[in-house]
C-alpha cells in the first residue's frame, strides 16, 4: 500500500518495548504487526517521525530494519457468538485452538485469531425486512450454550431499514444475516459478530442506581460486606491468604448470569485448574455445568507482559456486550495488582518518570477508569444489565498502605480485607471482619428486609457488635487472662468464638457449606443470637459460665453448618427448641437459688 | 562469510557497546575474540538502530575497545541436550566442567516458552519426602514449585538435601526420577556438601549440576538457571522423567538482576531490583508442572535466604506471589535445636489440597492437618499469654494446649537428618500429639473420623 520510502521500520528493541522510524502515518493506540513473524503489538507514542509500540509477544528474534505494518484500528476484540466456555489469552486469541496447532507450548507469531470462524451456529433471525432498526436492538438469536442465548445487537452509533434479511440456518459468524440502509443512504451489512476497541467503554442509555446484591453464598459476604451487581469490590491480601480460593468461590456460586475470570499475571496451574473443574460443578439455580457460564482470559505470570496489561481491557469489553443483551455478569480479576505492575515495568522501559514506588502517575486515574465501567445500566435496547467487578490485589509484603492498595481503595465501594494471622490458622475465607466493609449496606437495606428478613440488618449489625466487644475484650485477656474477667464479658468471647467457626469459617470443599443460601444464613443468625440472649438471661440470673457453656449445645450450633443442609432447614427452628429448653431448666434450678442444684443440673446434662 | 566488528565504543561492567552493526537481532548469541585467541560468550540485549548492546558472559576484564573482535551467531543462547547429561556437571552457559566434552545432535533455546495452561496437567500426585511437617502438613506435589524461604546460617540445605535423599514417588516411577540442580552464587563448600549428599545417597549419576559459584560471573548467574530447566524440560517432557529441580540461591539471582539492570541504567523499582523482577523470576518459576502430552513432570524446590529474616523483602514477596506456596524455616526453632526448624504456620502448599485425603495418602489426612494447624496457632496465642501472666495462672485447658505445643515440636518437627517416615507414620504422630487437649476441642475434624483414629 504504500512506497518503500514510507514504510515504517524497527530501530529499538528492549524487551516488549520497540521503537520504529519512519512512522508518521501511525496512530495513537493503533494495533500493528510488527516484523516478519508479524508479532501483534500497540502504539504507546508517537513522537517526531517515531513511534513506540509495546509488543504483545516475545520479542527475542526481532532485528533492527524489519517493517512495521499498520492496521489502521485500535486494539479490538471479536464479538460474538463462540466466546462462552472458552480460554483466551489478553488479546483474545484462543488458548484451546493454540494448543490445537500442535505445541504445548505458546508460539509467538500465530497472528490475530480470536473466536472460531468456521464454526457454524443454528441462527433464528428475528428482524425482517422493512424493520427500522436503532442502535442495540437485536436482529438475530444463537443459543450459545444452554445456559446464555445470545443475543446480536446493532453496534452502537448503527440505525437503518432492513432490506435484507436471511432465513433462519446455520451459519459461520462471517455470515451476512442482515443488511441495512442507513439514514445516510449508503448500507451496511451484519454478520454474527462486530468488533470493539477494548479501551473504549461500551455505550448504554444510561447508569442507574445499584440496588441489588450480588448473592455469593459466601455467609461473610452476603451477610456482613454484600456486594452489589453493578458494584465493584477488592480482596486484598498478602500472598497465601487465600485471594485466589476467594475469587474461585465467587466464580462459582454468584448469582450472576455469567461469569469473566480473568488471570492476570497469575499461576499457570490455577488457570488449568478452572480448566479442570469447572466443567465437573453443576451450577444450582440453572442444574447446567458452571463451565456454560465462564469465559477466561488467561495471561499467567509468564507470559508477555503487555498483554497482561490489556487483558483486563478484552475481558471487561466482553462482559460489556454481554451486558448489553441484558445479563447480570460478574468479573474476577486476579490480580490486579500484577496489571499495575505490567504498567510499571512498561512505564520503565519507556524511561517515564516514575512516581510512587515506580509505578508511573498514571496509575490511580486507569485504576478508576477501569473500576468505572461496572455499573447497573439501562442498556441502548432499554433492557437492564450489571456489570460487577471484584479484583484481587496482592500487596508487597501484606502492606495495606502499598500505592495499587490505596487507589484501589478509593474506587471500590467493597473492601474484603484478606488477613494473614486468619490465614496462618487456617480460618478460610481469611476476611477480617473489622477492616472489611461494605458500601452497599444501605442501599441494600431495603432488599435483605424485603426478600430475606425484617431484621435480617439489625441482627447483622448486633452480631459485628459482638465481635468488636470481642476484639476490646481480647486485648485485656492478652494482659491478664481469661479468668479475671466477669462472665457476661466471658460469654462474649465464647459467643464470638460460635461466630467465628461456626459462621464465618466456610469450607470451599464441603457439599452443604461451600455454598449457602441466604435463608440458611439468616436462619444460622438467629440460632446464633438465640444462643446469645439465652446464655446472657441465665448469666443474669447468677448461672455460671462453666454451666452455661454447655458443650454440646455449643458443639451443636458450631456444626450446624455441616449438619443442616438446605432441604432440611426445620432442623434449626428444632435447634432453637433445644436452646430454649435447656436454658430455661437451667434457670428454673438456679432461681431455687440453694445449694442442691449442682446435682441437678448435672443430671438434666 | 560472518562479518567481525573489530572497535568497540564502549566497555561498562559486563555491557559491551558496538555501533555500525548491519545486522543483529534480540536475545541474538555472540562471540568474541579477545586479543586472537581468547572466545568469550555474549548476548545482544538492546538494540538502537546501528548499536548494539553486548552483554558479556565469563567477565568483560581484559577486553579493550581494539583488542577484540565481535561476530553476530545468527541464532539465540542455545544448549545441546542429550539423556547423557544425567551425571555431568556444567557451568551457567551450559558449558561442561567436570573434565570432559559433550556433545549432542540437538540444541535447545534456553529461553523456554510459556506453557499453554490449557496444554497443563493439574498436578494432583504427592511425593513422599519422608519429613513429617512437609508431608503432614505442607504436602508436596509432584508438579508443584514449592519453594524453602530460608534465612542465611539456617539448615535450608539439608532439608533439600534430605528431601533429594528420601523422595518418594508412589507407583512404579521410581526409576525415572532424576534431579537438576542449579547453583547460583553459592559457596564452594555448599556445592561440595550437595555433591557429596548425591553421591551417599547413590543418586549421583542421575544428576545433572549447573553450577555459577559465588565468584563466577554474575552475567552467567542469569542464565544458570535457564540452563537448568531446559535440560529439565528435555528430561521431563521428551523422556517422560519426573524431575526434582532445586535451585539455589534464589536470592543471589535476583541480586545479580539488580547488578546488570543497574549497570543498564534502567529506572529502579523496590529497593533497586529492576521494575521486570517479578516478571523475570514467572520466567523460570512457572517452568515447573505437567503437561497432557508427557507423563514427565518437573517439580521445582527453590531455595531462598531472606535478607535480615525479612519475608516482606522484594525477592521473597514477589516469589510468594508466584510460587505454589512456601516452606519457612525458623530460626527461633533452629536455635532450639529442632531439626527441620519448619515454621508450619505461614508455611503452606497451595496444591496440596487436591493431593491429599482418601485415594492419595490417608481420608483423615485433610481435617487433621487442618486441626492440628488452627491447634498449633492457639498454642502460639496462650504462649503468648504464659509469658505475662506466668504458666501457672493460666487456665487449665490452655495448659494442655502448652503441653501439646511441646509435644509438636519435640515428637512431630523434630525428627533429625537420618529419619525417613512414612506418611502412616506421620497421620499417627498428628493423632498422638492431639490427645493432649479434650476431645471436644477437635471441631475441625469429622466426627466419624474422630471416632475411626482417636484412640484413647
Amino acid at each position: 500500500m504504500n512506497n518503500e520510502h514510507s514504510k515504517a521500520k524497527i530501530i529499538y528493541i528492549n524487551g516488549p518495548v520497540v521503537k520504529a522510524e519512519n512512522a508518521e502515518a501511525l496512530k495513537m493506540r493503533e494495533m500493528v504487526l510488527i516484523g516478519r513473524k508479524k508479532l501483534i503489538g500497540e502504539v504507546v507514542s508517537v513522537e517526531n517521525e517515531n513511534a513506540t509500540l509495546q509488543v504483545y509477544e516475545e520479542t527475542s528474534g526481532l532485528e533492527w530494519g524489519e517493517e512495521v505494518i499498520s492496521t489502521g484500528k485500535p486494539l479490538s476484540v471479536k464479538l460474538g457468538p463462540g466466546i462462552l466456555s472458552n480460554i483466551f489469552d489478553g488479546i483474545e486469541r484462543p488458548l484451546e485452538q493454540i494448543y490445537g496447532m500442535g505445541s504445548t507450548f505458546i508460539p509467538e507469531g500465530i497472528g490475530l485469531i480470536s473466536i472460531d470462524l468456521n464454526k457454524p451456529w443454528e441462527t433464528h433471525i428475528t428482524a425482517s425486512v422493512d424493520d427500522y432498526l436503532e442502535e442495540g436492538s437485536v436482529y438475530a438469536t444463537v443459543q450459545e450454550t444452554s445456559m446464555i442465548l445470545h443475543k446480536l445487537m446493532v453496534p452502537p452509533k448503527t440505525r437503518g431499514k432492513v432490506i435484507f434479511a436471511e432465513v433462519d440456518g446455520r451459519y459461520n459468524i462471517e455470515h451476512i444475516v442482515i443488511r441495512l440502509l442507513n439514514d445516510e443512504g449508503e448500507e451496511v451489512s451484519l454478520k454474527l459478530y462486530q468488533e470493539w476497541p477494548v479501551r473504549t467503554p461500551r455505550p448504554v442509555r444510561q447508569k442507574k442506581a445499584i440496588e441489588k446484591p450480588l448473592v455469593t453464598g459466601q455467609r461473610v459476604i452476603d451477610t456482613f460486606f454484600p456486594l452489589a451487581k453493578g458494584g465493584t469490590a477488592a480482596i486484598p491480601g498478602g500472598f497465601g491468604t487465600g485471594k485466589t480460593i476467594t475469587q474461585h468461590q465467587l466464580a462459582k456460586w454468584s448469582d450472576a448470569d455469567m461469569i469473566v475470570y480473568i488471570g492476570c499475571g497469575e499461576r499457570g496451574n490455577e488457570m488449568t485448574e478452572v480448566l479442570e473443574d469447572f466443567p465437573k460443578i453443576i451450577d444450582p439455580r440453572s442444574e447446567k455445568s458452571l463451565m456454560e457460564r465462564t469465559v477466561l482470559i488467561a495471561n499467567t505470570s509468564n507470559m508477555p507482559v503487555a498483554a497482561r496489561e490489556a487483558s483486563i481491557y478484552t475481558g471487561i469489553t466482553i462482559a460489556e456486550y454481554y451486558r448489553d443483551m441484558g445479563y447480570h455478569i460478574a468479573i474476577m480479576a486476579d490480580s490486579t495488582s500484577r496489571w499495575a505492575e505490567a504498567l510499571r515495568e512498561i512505564s520503565g522501559r519507556l524511561e517515564e518518570m516514575p512516581a510512587e514506588e515506580g509505578y508511573p502517575a498514571y496509575l490511580p486515574s486507569r485504576l478508576a477508569q477501569f473500576y468505572e465501567r461496572a455499573a447497573y445500566v439501562e442498556t441502548l435496547a432499554g433492557n437492564e444489565g450489571s456489570i460487577t467487578i471484584i479484583g484481587a490485589v496482592s500487596p508487597a509484603g501484606g502492606d495495606f498502605s502499598e500505592p495499587v492498595t490505596q487507589n484501589t481503595k478509593r474506587v471500590v465501594s467493597t473492601f474484603l480485607a484478606l488477613d494473614k494471622a486468619l490465614a496462618y490458622s487456617r480460618h478460610y475465607p481469611a476476611i477480617n471482619w473489622h477492616n472489611s466493609y461494605s458500601g452497599y449496606v444501605s442501599v441494600l437495606k431495603d432488599w435483605y428486609e424485603e426478600n430475606i428478613a425484617e431484621n435480617m440488618m439489625e441482627l447483622r449489625a448486633k452480631i459485628l457488635s459482638i465481635l468488636q466487644e470481642e476484639r476490646k475484650l481480647l486485648e485485656i485477656v492478652k494482659l491478664v487472662g481469661e479468668d479475671i474477667l466477669p462472665d457476661d464479658q466471658r460469654l462474649i468471647l465464647e459467643i464470638s468464638k460460635v461466630i467465628k467457626v461456626g459462621y464465618l469459617q466456610q469450607s470451599a470443599y464441603h457439599k452443604d457449606d461451600a455454598n449457602v443460601s441466604l435463608s440458611k444464613q439468616y436462619k444460622m443468625l438467629t440460632v446464633i443470637d438465640k444462643l446469645y440472649e439465652a446464655a446472657n438471661r441465665s448469666i443474669k440470673e447468677g448461672v455460671p459460665i462453666s454451666k452455661v457453656k454447655n458443650e454440646e449445645i455449643f458443639y451443636k450450633i458450631i456444626t450446624m453448618k455441616y449438619k443442616v443442609s438446605e432441604e432440611n432447614l426445620e432442623l434449626l427452628d428444632q435447634l432453637m427448641q433445644d436452646i430454649d429448653e435447656y436454658y430455661s431448666s437451667l434457670e428454673k434450678m438456679y432461681k431455687k437459688g440453694s445449694g442442691q442444684n449442682e446435682a441437678e443440673i448435672s443430671e438434666v446434662r | 562469510m560472518k562479518l567481525r566488528y573489530l572497535k568497540l565504543d564502549k566497555i561498562d561492567g559486563p555491557l559491551l557497546f558496538l555501533s555500525g552493526v548491519k545486522q543483529a537481532f534480540y536475545d541474538e548469541m555472540v562471540d568474541i575474540v579477545v586479543e586472537g585467541n581468547q572466545h568469550k560468550k555474549g548476548r545482544v540485549v538492546q538494540i538502537n538502530k546501528d548499536r548494539v548492546v553486548i552483554q558479556v558472559f565469563e567477565g568483560t576484564s581484559g577486553i579493550s575497545l581494539n583488542n577484540s573482535s565481535v561476530a553476530f551467531s545468527g541464532s539465540p543462547m542455545r544448549i545441546p541436550l542429550s539423556k547423557d547429561v544425567l551425571g555431568r556437571v556444567f557451568n551457567g552457559i551450559g558449558d561442561p566442567i567436570d573434565g570432559a566434552d559433550f556433545f549432542a545432535e540437538q540444541k535447545y533455546d534456553i529461553s523456554g516458552r510459556p506453557i499453554n495452561p490449557v496444554g497443563r496437567k493439574y498436578p494432583r500426585d504427592y511425593i513422599q519426602t519422608g519429613i513429617s511437617s512437609i508431608d503432614g502438613l505442607t504436602t508436596l506435589i509432584r508438579g508443584q514449585k514449592l519453594p524453602i524461604f530460608s534465612g542465611d546460617g539456617l539448615p535450608h540445605n539439608d532439608v533439600a538435601a534430605q528431601i533429594v535423599k528420601q523422595a518418594k514417588i508412589s507407583g512404579d516411577a521410581t526409576a525415572n526420577f532424576a534431579i537438576v540442580f542449579a547453583a547460583m552464587g553459592i559457596k564452594h563448600d555448599e556445592a561440595e556438601f550437595f555433591k557429596r549428599q548425591f553421591e551417599l545417597s547413590g543418586v549421583l549419576n542421575k544428576v545433572v549440576m549447573f553450577v555459577n559459584l559465588a565468584d563466577d560471573p554474575i552475567v552467567e548467574r542469569i542464565t544458570t538457571p535457564r540452563c537448568a530447566l531446559t535440560a529439565a524440560e528435555y528430561l521431563a517432557f521428551e523422556h517422560d522423567m519426573h524431575i526434582l529441580v532445586i535451585m539455589t540461591n534464589m536470592t543471589s539471582y535476583a541480586e545479580a538482576l539488580r547488578e546488570i539492570s543497574s549497570a543498564r541504567e534502567e529506572v529502579p523499582s523496590r529497593k533497586g531490583y529492576p521494575g521486570y523482577l517479578y516478571s523475570d523470576l514467572a520466567s523460570l518459576y512457572e517452568r515447573a508442572g505437567m503437561t497432557k502430552t508427557s507423563k514427565g513432570s518437573i517439580t521445582q524446590i527453590p531455595i531462598l535466604t531472606m535478607p535480615n529474616d525479612d519475608i516482606a523483602h522484594p525477592v521473597p514477596d514477589l516469589t510468594g506471589f508466584i510460587t505454589e506456596g512456601q516452606i519457612i524455616l525458623s530460626r527461633e526453632l533452629f536455635q532450639k535445636n529442632i531439626y527441620p526448624p519448619v515454621n508450619i504456620l505461614p508455611s503452606l502448599s497451595r496444591l496440596m489440597k487436591d493431593g491429599i485425603g482418601e485415594g492419595f495418602t490417608r481420608d483423615d489426612h485433610p481435617d487433621l492437618a487442618n486441626q492440628v494447624f488452627s491447634a498449633y496457632t492457639h498454642v502460639q496465642e496462650v504462649r503468648a499469654l504464659a509469658q505475662v501472666i506466668g504458666e501457672e495462672d493460666i487456665s487449665d485447658l490452655d495448659k494442655k494446649y502448652l503441653e501439646l505445643g511441646r509435644q509438636f515440636e519435640s515428637k512431630l518437627l523434630n525428627q533429625g537428618f537420618e529419619a525417613n517416615r512414612s506418611i502412616e507414620e506421620t497421620l499417627n504422630i498428628m493423632w498422638e500429639i492431639l490427645k493432649a487437649i479434650p476431645k471436644g476441642e477437635l471441631t475441625r475434624v469429622k466426627p466419624e473420623l474422630i471416632d475411626k483414629y482417636y484412640k484413647g
